[in-house]
């Protein structure tokens, strides 16, 4: 089975660490994300740039593009998915097929700051 | 330890929240301060005991006015002290009080403890040390040394801003969307104050003033988040953070300035471009333009360009003549003229700087840009006449060096072809 881990934390904390800090913080990462690599169980890993880089695709009819984060509680992350695109507007265009395939709920599109493929051997 | 780290850290966050909320309720900056204090004193004594609580921005807000009100009470001996500890169960208290401070309310309270300290009447520097000291909460120690001015001296300095502040009115009430963005634009315009404060600093002193360049990307992120859908905040933050992604290029290890073409890229923070580049995407969208966003795309053309010859100069003349228009000033028409000088060669260039003359006569850059054109059309006399002003405009150490190796250059130049080194 594989499982998905989601990171949260206190943005503004995180945002006001040191480079030092935040550097430590990687390592440290990086000493238990190598183990399971040898392993063959650590999938993708990515660090996502902040909120403010954030924008929203509500997919109602026709969809309504926000800035900022997804910031509704009534629904639930379901799922992700990792695309490769030149510019925003591609990634939303993206989304935009995606909610007509599957119509309701939102688009959370947050640019990826640091990202391991990563394999998973099963 | 990492307690106290976690603590600080959220108190160093909460701050311009907390701060903003206790001087909607105080009305008084000196008495909003305090309360702050105290509200950290108390965090510091039962958030290790009790864990944090979950919303410590209104936890600090709960605990900094009750505390205040006590001591206002205790001064006025007109009431006795409430019987139960006002502080101690504060689980529903901070429920409420989270519900009722919406984001709104956050939003104006930090807003305008930002625009308190941009007063018109405080010169530029003065309004930089007071945001350092009342929205970002560094010490005055902090302040000082990236100013390179004595503890007493930015002391007294903070002072007098405070005190003057203190006797112009802001309103207290919510603001309307058209002062509302007013103040947005001059909260916008002091962030980048803080922040070339530390960009303009040269080699020797970049590392001491570089927290001025963090801590206005960081407030320009606070900004952003609170005003989720203005393009020009996003151009401003990516302003920052793409000049800020190649401090570590722009100095060798002597401290001497290493120009933008001669910068070692791999050494540009890749992780700052990429936020950068997004924002700048994002702000695009809304095709309000306007001048952070243009000195933004400018930014992010020479962060795209992987070699120095790679950099679309055609692109970045426009966006310095759609800056010209919106923003005319001759140090814009300067940087034109740079884009210019790649894109048609340097007697064009030359041709667009000389009427700034008469206004630009004091200032290093135009004579070091001049003097650069001359050299390049092999009028080496002038040339040297151009460097030779801009030396004795210096302002830094490292602008000087600079200057005084292209004279250098110059001078082997010249030299009869036996006697040049080298090449």
């Amino acid at each position: 089975m594989l499982y998905a881990i989601l990171c949260y934390h206190d943005e503004d904390t995180v945002g006001s660490w040191t480079r030092e800090q935040d550097a430590a913080v990687m390592t440290k990462l990086s000493v238990v994300q190598d183990k399971l690599a040898k392993q063959g169980r650590l999938g993708p890993v990515a660090r996502l740039l902040p909120t403010t880089a954030a924008t929203t695709l509500r997919k109602d009819d026709p969809p309504l593009v926000l800035d900022g984060p997804f910031a509704e509680t009534k629904e639930q992350l379901l799922g992700f998915y990792v695309v490769d695109c030149q510019n925003l507007d591609e990634a939303l265009d993206i989304a935009r097929d995606l909610g007509a395939a599957n119509p309701g709920g939102a688009y959370e599109i947050r640019p990826v700051g640091h990202f391991t493929p990563g394999s998973v051997r099963s | 330890m990492t307690d106290t780290a976690w603590i600080d850290g959220a108190l160093t966050s909460a701050r311009p929240q907390a701060v903003g909320a206790l001087l909607r309720y105080f009305r008084n900056l000196d008495t909003a301060e305090e309360a702050f204090q105290n509200a950290c004193l108390r965090a510091l004594k039962s958030w290790p005991q009790n864990g944090p609580p979950r919303d410590p921005a209104a936890w600090l807000i709960m605990v900094g006015r009750n505390v205040a009100i006590d001591d206002i009470r205790r001064s006025r001996k007109q009431q006795p002290l409430p019987e139960e500890d006002a502080i101690s169960d504060l689980d529903d208290a901070e429920e409420q009080l989270a519900d009722r401070l919406d984001g709104s309310h956050y939003r104006d309270d930090i807003l305008r403890l930002l625009f308190i300290c941009c007063h018109p009447d405080l010169p530029a520097t003065q309004q930089i040390a007071l945001a350092l000291r009342i929205v970002s909460g560094l010490t005055v120690k902090q302040i000082a040394r990236a100013f390179l001015v004595s503890e007493a001296a930015m002391e007294q300095r903070i002072t007098r801003a405070k005190a003057k502040v203190a006797d112009a009115s802001v309103p207290f009430e919510a603001p309307g969307a058209a002062e509302r963005s007013e103040r947005l634009a001059a909260v916008a315009a002091m962030i980048y104050l803080i922040f070339n404060e530390g960009y303009s600093a040269g080699g020797d002193t970049a590392e001491i003033r570089q927290p001025l360049c963090e801590e206005a990307i960081r407030l320009a992120r606070l900004l952003l988040r609170l005003f989720q859908s203005e393009p020009e905040i996003m151009g401003l933050t990516a302003l920052l953070l793409l000049q800020h992604a190649r401090a570590l290029a722009r100095f060798d290890s002597d401290g001497a300035v290493v120009l933008l073409d001669d910068q070692d890229r791999s050494r540009w923070n890749q992780s700052l471009i990429a936020e950068g580049l997004a924002l700048i995407d994002k702000a695009m969208r809304h095709r309000r333009s306007g001048p952070y966003q243009l000195q933004a795309a400018i930014a992010a053309l020479h962060a795209r360009a992987e070699t120095p010859e790679a950099t679309d100069w055609t692109q970045i003349e426009l966006l310095y003549g759609g800056l010209e228009i919106m923003q005319p000033s001759p140090v814009v028409t300067l940087n034109r003229a740079v884009a210019v000088s790649k894109v048609r060669g340097p007697q064009a260039a030359l041709d667009l700087i000389e009427p700034l003359a008469p206004r630009l006569s004091n200032y290093f850059h135009f004579f070091g840009v001049r003097g650069a054109f001359l050299m390049q059309l092999g009028r080496n006399e002038e040339a040297r006449a151009a460097f030779d002003r801009a030396i004795a405009l210096a302002n830094t150490s490292a602008e000087a060096a600079h200057i005084r190796m292209h004279l250098d250059r110059l001078q082997r130049d010249s030299q009869p072809r036996g006697a040049k080194a080298g090449k």
